[in-house]
């Protein structure tokens, strides 16, 4: 099971932006390094990662095997209702993650 | 106060006082880096270390073994019972009889108490466990116990700290003491103070642990490396910690 650090606030006033920070613990084998016993290592990589707000599409990422381990990604959104925001990552050999915060517009 | 306490050491410690770097101007590893590592370390939301200390957290409270116990089930809340445990480490074992780190305090306390087997190496769990008792000592002074027994360790751990090795011939003195803040090709050399481990190390792109950086660099020497949880390693990491006493605790760092 992968785990995330996810910063998003529980509360935000409506109209205003605020920022969202994932952090995902994955290897992000790049498939170019040779392992210790001399073979390449098969890639290993989170390809996509999206951010829905009450199903509306707030971000859409695509990772490249250049990406570091443990990807970062900061972006913003805006508070127009109450409701849940949705975090997915997806990757090479079937990889899919998904977590979900609610948060409260006022 | 500060003259007791120097006087205090002075009456445990005759032999390493003088050895010491001056208490002045020593500096963190972290004062060594760049303004967006520091700022990776400073923000637990940024720190990939964070990720480790989740999963020692669930291990704390996870039962494991016949029993069916945890750590928690003996030493309860992590947070208060484990306060400052990591700033005294190593210390002196009474079931091993020789001084022993914190990953090994935790891999013996395991083994006899849940019990469960030790993991071997750098096992991800077992990092992720000394990462969560290491973080409940954040920003607590490095203190290392004042015990007479730790003594002619500690002090063959200066001796190797100091011991010329490797085809490159170099102590970890000649970089750390006397060429620390200098440049190492593109690297500023740190003074080596072991405030943050387990760290999580970029050129790593994951957590790892002190034993670790200690045979890096004997094998950036191209010496030998120390094997894994030896008693020499563990003499250093007295050694070092020693050094660095009085300094904050960082774990889990983030370094270069």
């Amino acid at each position: 099971m992968a785990r995330t650090l996810i910063q998003a606030p529980s509360s935000v006033r409506r109209g205003d932006s605020f920022s969202l920070r994932v952090l995902l613990q994955h290897p992000m084998e790049s498939g170019f390094r040779v392992g210790v016993d001399g073979q390449v290592l098969p890639r290993d990589i989170v390809r996509r990662f999206a951010c829905s707000y009450n199903g509306e599409r707030v971000v859409e990422v695509e990772l490249f095997p250049a990406v570091s381990a443990n990807p970062y990604l900061e972006f913003s959104a805006q508070a127009t209702d109450s409701g849940t925001l949705s975090f997915e990552w997806e990757g090479d050999h079937g990889f899919v993650h998904r977590e979900q915060r609610t948060i409260t517009v006022t | 106060m500060r003259f007791r306490a120097l006087l205090l050491t002075g009456l445990v410690a005759p032999a390493l006082a003088s050895a010491q770097p001056p208490g002045e101007g020593r500096r963190s590893g972290f004062d060594f880096m760049g303004a967006s590592t520091q700022a990776m370390q400073r923000d637990d939301a940024l720190n990939p270390g964070m990720l480790w200390v989740l999963e020692g957290e669930q291990l704390w409270n996870r039962p494991v073994g016949a029993a069916g116990r945890s750590c928690a089930s003996c030493h309860g809340n992590a947070r208060e019972s484990m306060r400052g445990v990591a700033a005294r480490h190593p210390a002196f074992d009474h079931v091993l009889q020789r001084p022993a780190d914190l990953r090994q305090r935790i891999a013996s306390c395991r083994q006899r108490q849940l019990p469960v087997l030790p993991m071997p190496g750098e096992e991800q769990a077992q990092l992720s466990l000394e990462a969560f008792v290491g973080l409940q000592s954040r920003g607590l002074p490095l203190a290392p116990p004042p015990d007479m027994r730790l003594e002619p360790y500690r002090e063959r751990g200066r001796a190797l700290f100091e011991q010329r090795i490797g085809q490159l011939d170099l102590s970890c003195a000649d970089c750390h003491d006397q060429q620390a803040g200098r440049r190492l090709g593109g690297s500023p050399i740190p003074q080596g103070h072991t405030t943050g481990y387990p760290i999580y190390r970029l050129e790593w792109q994951g957590l790892g642990s002190l034993q670790r950086r200690l045979r890096a660099c004997m094998s950036g020497v191209r010496a030998e490396p120390l094997a894994w949880g030896s008693p020499e390693l563990v003499e250093l990491e007295l050694y070092l910690a020693w050094r660095a006493r009085g300094m904050p605790v960082e774990t889990p760092a983030v370094r270069p």
